[in-house]
């Protein structure tokens, strides 16, 4: 147990920074709209979707429709339906903690699952469900943090939300290290830029995501003669 | 309702779609012992290009105007990506990208 422990943080630790950071940014800005640490707790602990959770405190006191709430989570959650597509047979394997697992599946928690390679003595359920519950509680803790002591924290930390994309950017090169085969990396940049640039920074990675699966089962002689990604 | 019974309902209902996006392919191909092929083949293929798309989302405020729009980025990402191809240490990529970014942004382009 104290082995997987130890494993599961060493592996979380980078999501921890950026957690801690985002979680504390989230609680302040929600403790200046008027709501107190109670919400940040049960909105973090509910919600656990960064971006949206951003998007969502603006709505909080008005009179908006439930019908422009909906709207707007799916249209800003809708890349989070191409993440289970890589975890459907691991996740089902994990028995009572399968609701969990899928609840949790955040764009970090999905991009350390992708990047894990279970050592042979650790049991990979285990290490799943540590990695989704202790960035979950990362999450939790960083809000709540921020919503009671956000306003007391005098050094700069502007710039450490880079942890989060050094971790992504790390990933991308484990994965790119790591196949033989580049196509779906170089596609998912391309397309990534390409619709970037038509679509603007709002409303990008679904048409994105789109192209990218489009170019991966074009591909997919090619790419499935050489050996899986995974 | 009042305020605060809407702002619940407001907080729930992001919760559940938040929930149902994630639920969604579980829902479509969990189901059935084995998923398709080409949906497990997806699932196997597209983290690399996720990741690319999660690398650009990080970036995309990033602009090629002035100089402190885009080099401590552009910087950044040269460290992390240097430092983990020579010594292939998370921590160690990401922790010194990160404080070097961090320089950059609060000492050298502010």
């Amino acid at each position: 147990m104290k082995k997987h422990i130890q494993y599961i943080f060493i592996r979380t630790l980078p999501v921890l920074f950026a957690f801690l950071f985002l979680g504390m940014a989230f609680g302040l800005l929600l403790q200046r709209a008027g709501y107190n640490v109670l919400w940040a707790f049960f909105i973090s602990a509910s919600v656990y979707a960064g971006s949206m959770q951003f998007v969502l405190i603006p709505f909080l006191g008005t009179e908006a429709s439930i019908f422009t709430v909906i709207l707007m989570t799916l249209s800003i959650n809708c890349r989070h339906i191409f993440y289970g597509l890589s975890f459907i047979e691991k996740f089902k394997r994990m028995g009572k903690a399968y609701p969990y697992m899928i609840f949790s599946l955040t764009d970090e928690t999905y991009s350390l699952l992708c990047s894990t390679k279970i050592p042979a003595d650790l049991d990979e359920k285990k290490v799943f469900f540590g990695i989704a519950l202790f960035t979950h509680v990362y999450w939790i803790a960083g809000s709540v943090a921020g919503s009671l002591a956000g306003e007391l924290i005098t050094f700069d930390t502007t710039g450490i939300e880079f942890a989060m994309t050094a971790l992504f950017v790390v990933i991308f090169i484990e994965q790119w290290l790591s196949s033989k085969n580049h196509i779906p990396a170089v596609a998912g940049l391309l397309c990534a830029v390409v619709s970037l640039l038509i679509f603007g920074p709002g409303s990008f990675i679904l048409p994105a995501l789109i192209a990218s699966i489009a170019i991966i089962m074009a591909f997919k002689n090619s790419i499935q003669n050489k050996e899986a990604v995974i | 309702m009042t305020g605060f019974a809407y702002d619940a309902v407001i907080v729930l209902t992001v919760a559940v779609c938040t929930f149902l996006t994630r639920f969604f392919p579980f829902a479509l191909f969990g189901r059935k012992q084995q998923p398709h092929p080409l949906v497990s083949y997806i699932g196997k293929t597209l983290p690399p290009a996720v990741m690319a798309v999660l690398v650009v989302y990080c970036l995309k405020s990033m602009q090629f105007t002035s100089l402190p729009a885009f080099a401590p980025q552009c910087i950044g990402i040269a460290v992390v990506a240097a430092l983990h191809v020579w010594k292939r240490n998370f921590l160690l990529s990401i922790g010194a990208g990160t404080v070097c970014y961090m320089a950059l942004v609060q000492v050298v382009f502010r």
